[in-house]
């Protein structure tokens, strides 16, 4: 049987599938680790509810813990609170800006009872450092990131959106 | 999935039947957007438009997954989504009507999505707790839906002569639906008297103090509203959702229970 410092090691060498820079742990989706006589119980949140990630980090999860002699691992979705960037570690961040992914900052998308004026943020591109960026689409490859263009070295980018 | 739901009496069919709603709307407007994957006008968009309809299907999974546990009947999420006959569904009547073009998808995620920024605002204080924590996840999703689609109607709107035309014609055809959002039925008194969920009186102003400044910044014209009613969320559905049924079930029909 695993401990449970070790079990959270081992999940921290698990990639997110969708954005491999950063492991499940720094993405905060780990959100409890119960070790039990016959193994272990792993208490997950989503980021997104939609994400098609999460079963296969589910699994990930599993054949790391399995292989390495946790006996029967089970896993739980936790929803209450619900997953946020600010989660995020700050290690985390910069290793996602050297994957060429821009970290969240600010705040999340408000909705309220208010005239909705276009959002302007400006960002450094993770390439060339440059504010001089715009937004493509406040979608991008997947549900968590925007797409994002450098008007400087004319590359484009990803934001991981705040949520 | 998530923990047990220990409650002292059984939840009520209304209960039941508001999850429902809740978990319909998402399905049947998460169909009807992935319509447009490889189809959108520009790439962005398709990209946007396809995570729109992952968010709507994820969240429709977690309420139809909630609402089979309420009913105890043992239906899981995808006899629920895949094997319920045409007036078992409580979606909105709005949410079923054909993408036909940018403008009119565009018009009604806006609408859509105003509505459920704020019904979303007032569940998560609902005495239900895992629709709550539903209602958490689901709100900050909906807000980036709210923001992407406010913005793209007002570049439509206030755009070219013929993207305005095509919004307005979108509005027009939509607005009248758009009286189903607010309409009660006994459901509706159950549930708002056990706190499950918001009164829709105090909804539809707020609602309306959301989308007619977007609309009017837009350069589009509210039109009047008509005796024209839907019943989508009773059960009784437009001529669109066999046809959008008939291709979502086709493959469980034919191979009932197929897993993969």
């Amino acid at each position: 049987m695993l401990t449970e410092s070790e079990a959270w090691k081992l999940l921290d060498t698990v990639p997110d599938p969708e954005v491999p820079a950063v492991s499940v742990v720094e993405l905060g989706i780990i959100r409890e680790l119960r070790c039990r006589d016959d193994g272990i119980t792993v208490v997950v949140t989503p980021t997104y509810s939609g994400c098609p990630a999460t079963e296969v980090i589910g699994l990930a999860i599993r054949d790391t813990l399995a292989a390495a002699g946790a006996g029967r691992v089970e896993l739980e979705t936790r929803l209450d609170p619900p997953w946020t960037s600010d989660w995020i570690g700050e290690a985390a961040r910069e290793k996602l800006r050297a994957y060429g992914i821009v970290p969240p900052t600010g705040r999340a998308a408000v909705g309220g009872a208010q005239p909705i004026r276009f959002v302007k943020q400006a960002l450094s591109c993770p390439r060339c450092g440059s504010r001089d960026t715009e937004r493509l689409s406040e979608f991008g490859s997947t549900a968590c990131k925007a797409t994002y263009r450098c008007k400087s070295c004319l590359e484009p980018f990803e934001y991981f959106k705040p949520i | 999935m998530v923990a047990d739901m220990t409650q002292a009496t059984p939840p009520s069919l209304e209960h039941v039947e508001y999850v429902l709603r809740l978990g319909d709307n998402a399905l049947i407007l998460g169909q009807r957007l992935s319509e447009w994957c490889g189809r959108a006008p520009v790439l962005e968009e398709d990209l946007a438009l396809a995570n729109m309809a992952l968010d709507l299907i994820g969240q429709s999974r977690l309420l139809l997954t909630h609402a089979g546990r309420l009913e105890g009947k043992g239906r899981d999420e995808d006899q629920m989504a895949f094997l319920r006959v045409e007036r078992d569904y409580r979606n909105l009547t709005m949410v079923e009507v054909p993408n036909e073009d940018f403008g009119r998808t565009t018009v009604r995620n806006f609408l859509f999505s105003a509505f459920q920024v704020l019904l979303w605002e007032k569940l998560v204080a609902s005495s239900d707790s895992e629709l709550a924590a539903i209602a958490a996840k689901s709100l900050k999703e909906a807000r980036y839906h709210l923001n992407h689609s406010a913005e793209w109607v007002i570049r439509l709107g206030d755009g070219t002569e013929v993207s305005h035309a095509r919004t307005q014609a979108a509005l027009d055809y939509l607005w009248p639906y758009s009286a189903e959002l607010f309409a009660a039925n006994p459901t509706d008194d159950a549930v708002s008297a056990a706190a499950i969920g918001p009164a829709w009186g105090e909804l539809e102003a707020a609602w309306e103090a959301m989308v007619l400044p977007v609309l009017s910044e837009a350069t589009l014209v509210v039109p009047a509203r008509t005796p024209f009613k839907t019943f989508g969320k009773f059960g009784r559905h437009s001529e669109h959702m066999g046809h959008l049924l008939a291709t979502m079930q086709y493959m469980q029909r034919t191979y009932p229970g197929a897993t993969w």
